[in-house]
């Protein structure tokens, strides 16, 4: 038996409770999620699990029969109550006594799988858990059980889906390959500046896509520059043309709204190009660009609305800049430019319009990627600033003013100091906002059937089955609390939520170690916990801290620097070294540090990388070889040749 | 003997060979005397990747270490420094060459970027070689430095065995050299095979040991064999705008998954390398002008033909550098096939205190990774009283054709020799680079398969990847095979968003569903 204490996202144990050690791979426990004890009993792994599976059958059987199922205990006062509520409404009920059949304690340790919830009574109307006795009575009393006891054919739809964005739409496709009625609901509410893009969400639109394609229009300008020290000549007056890139962008993205449109209607999935919003419960108002309004209504919703940029609140702000909203298809070229904000989606921005050879300058309030390991993030920073871009620290905007009209026109900015009475000002073409995002929460009638939310971040709170407080209602994506903000996290979420909700599937997803990339000049990529957060959850004498520099080969005749790159991983000393922190900041780190994402699934120790022979010649190499410990304080600068 | 000096290893391994050497009949015998007053801890016979790892761990842990290293010049002329053929004419000039080859196509995705470039754009082999070769030169002088500051003791000395504990060498001004020591490492290497029976192949072909280091561009080329070696020079080459034609005799990358060989041809060959299938060639002959006049036969249909090159690069395989090395007089075996040297898995020849490592040993990956890893092994069982044994399983490597192909672990060819077909599960996806789209460039052969057990929890048995920094993808999910992982674990790992690598941990499609495996959209 292995007792996992309470999972909190990020920390905990690296990897997954299964099958962390090599070679031991035990089938049995793929019905034992992540992070759950192991129950593992007596007639050996696979009797058991065939078993459990049997069982598991007969409960989800028995829940799509009945209209209401209370599993309960004969003694148990809540269930009592629970029956009694269920006979004043007139309501039959299918009630299984778990004291008074056999395998009552199995039956509840796989209805604490499938429900996530431990104790009886444990209550399912048509098919949805609404959960124990106080839950009952709550929806109850604000009509909710009352709308469950409906029949189900009652609803236009099995799923309805607020929000078309890459968590909503893969949530939506899977559940319509399981043969749901299913439809999404998307709205792009035009931006301060206008702007306003097609299905497939921030990803597509105004994030992921858009953001590598230009960060890769700039990495091209930095192959263009290395290709001479290569051989390659050609007139050395190069120019960038921000038109052209962004019109091949542009059409690429129409490409992929097209394909989505397409994919839903292939599966059959109802697509409406209009605002959702829950009037009461069950039923959602639909309003379209005309301003019409539908109402429909669904057994089960998935709120999947996603986030946009924040505003500063300051004089000018919404009239006069632009937000990553706006930059992608913005019909000229900023010019010289000011980001504020020192998220990854400033730097990231901030990197290619200095790539493309604009005059860019960074304000930052404190901390670069806060969240993100700090010495790698300050190596992104220093990168950055060696390449061009300038950072302004400890300011923040208070004004911005229009001083010529134009395309891009002229914007005087006046900042203050954020520590001391020092203010400065200065002109830009362009200011770009990047100081965050807000959840799309606020403004969908979540109050109107009692979904809560965190009041001041506006983030949905989840179990650990995507389900909000209301039972009936999902979400996934950007907009969940303690969740990272990341595409394939809402895809992997959305997918497993519709499999869980009609697939009879019981997989969760696994927010622990997520890996990602900051797609900055320098591109930085990492897995697991930041140095910071280690030492927090562990303590530093615990860790070991394994790093270096690094030159890739490329660089070396094209004549950049050296000691800039840098692999760091960091160690659980009193777990077999195993590795909770991956860090490389170089050429394509999001290519190397996915497969090491997937070994840290597997438990990746020190002694494994060790082992594993390295590919020559590469940067991924440079994690097989680490060999200087950061706490030894020796020299990891690379002599090159001497 | 033998016996004893494995027991005493088998026990721990501090043991140092204290046993008197059989000295009958040596000439030098005095130096090469009894153990303790041998002139060296160890020595290592070659100075490439696993020669100098061998050295410098060893000088590590604290031994009187001496390399003996030397060139012998190509037929061409061709000689080079320090460092092996990984340093000098492998690894590094070839995807140094292979990295301008990939900026030519990144120029040309420029435009569509928005980057303003006029033509015409231009390859100029001369700059570009002096800049490679320089930064081989520098690797040169820095392995140097390396042996120097470990106080490893450096012979530029071609070296051959006297006895079982002494090697003799030729120094630059003539004079002989005895070097005595209680343990040798061979890890002479190989060199690239010529064709034997091919007039004119030797006068008038070069091979990788002199493309790397030629002053002036090779010009129109033809490059016979279907090696790795063959495949990536070819693609370079193309790359850099000069016409180049492949013949081969057979299958291209023999031991490598055969799909994605397939898809690695089709590739270069829609990028422009020309090919000559089933066809060998015969003759090569100097026309008047310099050209190079090869003429070859048509297997299939015994047609002879001929064309013109300027350049014929041999690439149809290497031999191991062991004939000089009078291994009879150590009694060293070695194979009668390949002539490599025959080791156990401690990589003991059949002489216990004689080991060999890397490209000269029959039955080993030809890898530097693989040759350094397993010197490090050996050195550490030697002297620093481990007993690890080298892993060969799982290696990871990558070929550095124009599309990159990344391998680890089991072809699908092999899995189900292994497994049967019945009991092996592939899973496969062709994909598109996010890059790719804007650029307008073709992804048919982008393309991702796994190779795993059908039986839940699925174990990885492979992984073979074929796109761009297929390197850099292929390392972490080596670690993956190593960890023991199962499919159902690569699936549950996130991807990263927008990369190639993502494709990995996205496979649903297996091929027994005959599904389409092309992915669409996001």
């Amino acid at each position: 038996m292995e007792r996992s204490p309470p999972q909190s996202p990020g920390p905990g144990k690296a990897g997954d409770a299964p099958n962390r050690r090599s070679g031991h791979v035990q089938g049995a426990r793929v019905l034992s999620p992540p992070g759950r004890r192991a129950r593992l009993s007596s007639p050996g792994p696979s009797r058991s699990s065939e078993a459990r599976e049997e069982l598991r059958r007969r409960l989800l059987g028995l829940i799509e029969r009945s209209r209401v199922v209370i599993f309960s205990k004969s003694y148990c006062p809540h269930s009592t109550r629970v029956k009694e509520l269920f006979s004043s409404l007139g309501v039959e009920c299918n009630v299984l006594e778990l004291d008074q059949v056999d395998d009552g304690a199995r039956v509840q340790e796989v209805l604490s799988e499938i429900t996530n919830q431990k104790t009886v009574p444990n209550i399912f109307v048509n098919k949805v858990h609404v959960g124990g006795c106080d839950q009952t009575f709550q929806a109850y009393q604000s009509g909710l059980l009352q709308k469950l006891l409906q029949e189900d054919s009652a609803y236009d739809y099995d799923l309805i889906i607020i929000g078309g964005g890459s968590g909503g739409l893969s949530c939506a496709k899977e559940a319509a390959i399981l043969g749901k009625k299913v439809m999404v609901l998307d709205f792009v509410v035009p931006s301060p500046q206008g702007t306003s893009w097609g299905l497939g969400g921030t990803c597509v639109n105004v994030g992921c896509i858009p953001k590598k394609l230009m960060h890769q229009a700039a990495l091209l300008g930095q192959a263009l520059c290395d290709s001479r020290k290569f051989g390659w000549e050609y007139n050395q007056q190069v120019r960038h043309n921000w038109e052209t890139m962004t019109k091949a962008i542009q059409n690429h993205i129409s490409s992929l709204n097209w394909g989505y449109r397409l994919s839903l209607r292939e599966k059959a999935v109802a697509y409406v190009n209009s605002y959702g919003e829950f009037v009461e419960h069950h039923k959602i108002k639909a309003t379209n660009k005309k301003g019409q309004e539908t109402y429909y209504t669904a057994a089960q919703f998935v709120i999947a609305t996603g986030e946009r940029p924040r505003y500063l609140g300051i004089q000018g702000d919404k009239e006069y800049c632009i937000t990553s909203d706006d930059l992608f298809s913005l019909p000229y070229c900023p010019g010289k430019t000011l980001v504020v904000g020192a998220s990854y989606v400033a730097l990231e921005c901030a990197g290619f319009l200095a790539g493309f050879g604009l005059d860019v300058t960074v304000m930052v309030r404190s901390i670069l990627l806060r969240g993100f390991d700090q010495e790698m993030a300050e190596k992104v920073g220093s990168y950055m600033e060696q390449h061009g871009v300038k950072f302004l620290r400890k300011f923040i905007p208070v004004m911005v003013q229009q001083l010529e009209k134009g395309s891009p026109g002229k914007l005087k900015v006046l900042a203050k100091s954020s520590e001391g009475t020092e203010t400065i000002e200065e002109v830009y073409n362009t200011v770009l906002l990047a100081i965050g995002r807000d959840s799309c929460t606020r403004k969908i009638g979540l109050e109107k059937i009692g979904v809560k939310i965190n009041e001041k971040s506006g983030k949905i709170p989840v179990n650990d089955v995507e389900q909000t407080n209301v039972p009936y209602v999902y979400a996934v994506g950007d907009i969940l609390e303690d969740k990272p903000e990341l595409t394939p996290v809402a895809i992997q979420s959305g997918k497993l939520l519709a499999r869980r909700l009609f697939g009879a599937s019981l997989e969760k997803c696994d927010y622990i170690n997520v890996p990602t990339t900051v797609f900055t000049p320098l591109e930085y990529g990492c897995c697991g916990l930041s140095e910071e957060k280690a030492i927090e959850v562990y303590k530093k004498e615990n860790l070991e801290i394994y790093h270096t520099l690094f030159w890739p080969l490329e660089w070396t005749v094209a004549g950049r620097e050296n000691n800039t790159c840098y692999a760091k991983i960091i160690c659980n000393k009193f777990d077999h070294d195993r590795v909770i922190g991956f860090h490389i900041l170089g050429p394509n780190a999001g290519e190397v540090t996915q497969g090491f994402a997937a070994a840290m699934k597997c438990g990746l120790t020190k002694q494994l990388l060790d082992d594993t022979i390295g590919i020559h010649p590469t940067c991924g190499e440079v994690f097989t070889t680490l060999e200087i410990t950061k706490s030894s304080g020796l020299d990891i600068t690379q002599k090159g040749c001497g | 003997m033998a016996a004893m000096a494995v027991a005493l290893r088998g026990l721990g391994g501090r043991f140092r060979w204290r046993t008197q050497a059989v000295a009958g009949g040596v000439r030098g015998a005095a130096r090469g005397a009894a153990a303790g007053q041998r002139d060296y801890d160890l020595l290592v016979v070659g100075g490439g990747s696993g020669g100098l790892a061998c050295a410098k761990e060893a000088a590590q842990l604290g031994r009187k270490v001496a390399v003996v290293d030397y060139v012998e010049p190509s037929p061409q002329g061709t000689r080079w420094g320090l460092g092996g053929t990984c340093v000098n004419v492998g690894c590094i000039p070839k995807k140094l060459m292979h990295q301008a080859a990939l900026l030519g196509g990144l120029i040309q995705d420029a435009p569509h970027y928005g980057w303003e470039v006029a033509q015409p754009v231009l390859h100029d082999w001369r700059k570009m070689a002096e800049a490679v070769q320089n930064h081989v030169k520098s690797l040169n002088w820095g392995h140097r430095v390396q042996l120097q500051d470990r106080k490893v003791k450096y012979f530029n000395i071609k070296a051959s065995f006297v006895d079982e504990h002494t090697v003799c060498g030729v120094a630059k001004g003539g004079k002989e050299i005895l070097l005595s020591a209680d343990h040798i490492i061979i890890a002479t290497g190989g060199r690239p095979r010529y064709p034997t029976h091919i007039e004119g192949a030797l006068e008038y072909g070069i091979t990788s040991d002199d493309i790397f280091w030629l002053k002036e561009s090779p010009g129109k080329t033809l490059v016979v064999g279907a090696s790795y070696v063959a495949l990536e020079c070819a693609g370079f080459l193309t790359g850099i705008g000069l016409d180049t034609t492949i013949m081969m005799r057979s299958i291209p990358l023999r031991g490598f998954d055969q799909q994605m060989s397939s898809l690695v041809i089709e590739h270069m060959a829609s990028h422009g390398t020309r090919f000559l299938r089933g066809c060998a060639p015969s003759r090569v002959r100097r026309l008047p002008d310099g050209q190079l006049q090869v003429t070859w036969e048509d297997r299939a249909t015994g047609k002879e033909d001929m064309g013109t090159f300027d350049t014929v690069l041999w690439a149809i395989g290497r031999v191991p550098d062991t004939r000089s090395l009078n291994l009879e007089k150590a009694g060293v075996d070695t194979s009668p096939d390949t002539q490599k040297i025959l080791v156990d898995s401690r990589e003991a020849t059949s002489v216990p205190h004689i080991y060999a490592i890397g490209d000269v040993v029959e039955g080993r990956p030809e890898l530097t990774p693989t040759a350094i890893m397993a010197g490090r092994l050996l050195v550490q069982r030697l002297f620093g009283g481990s007993s690890d044994l080298m892993d060969y399983d799982n290696v990871p490597t990558t070929v550095f054709t124009p599309l990159e192909y990344g391998c680890v672990g089991l072809s699908e060819e092999e899995a189900v020799a292994r497994h049967g077909q019945e009991h092996v599960e592939v899973y496969h996806a062709h994909y598109k680079p996010l890059e790719f789209t804007v650029a307008g460039r073709d992804a048919s052969q982008c393309y991702v398969k796994m190779v795993c057990l059908r039986e839940p929890p699925q174990l990885l048995l492979g992984l073979h990847f074929l796109g761009p920094n297929a390197g850099e993808v292929t390392q972490g999910f080596a670690l993956g095979i190593k960890c023991g992982a199962s499919y159902a674990q690569v699936m549950r790992t996130v991807g990263i968003h927008p990369t190639c690598s993502e494709e990995v941990v996205k496979l649903r499609i297996s091929k027994r569903s005959g599904l389409d495996p092309t992915v669409t959209g996001c």
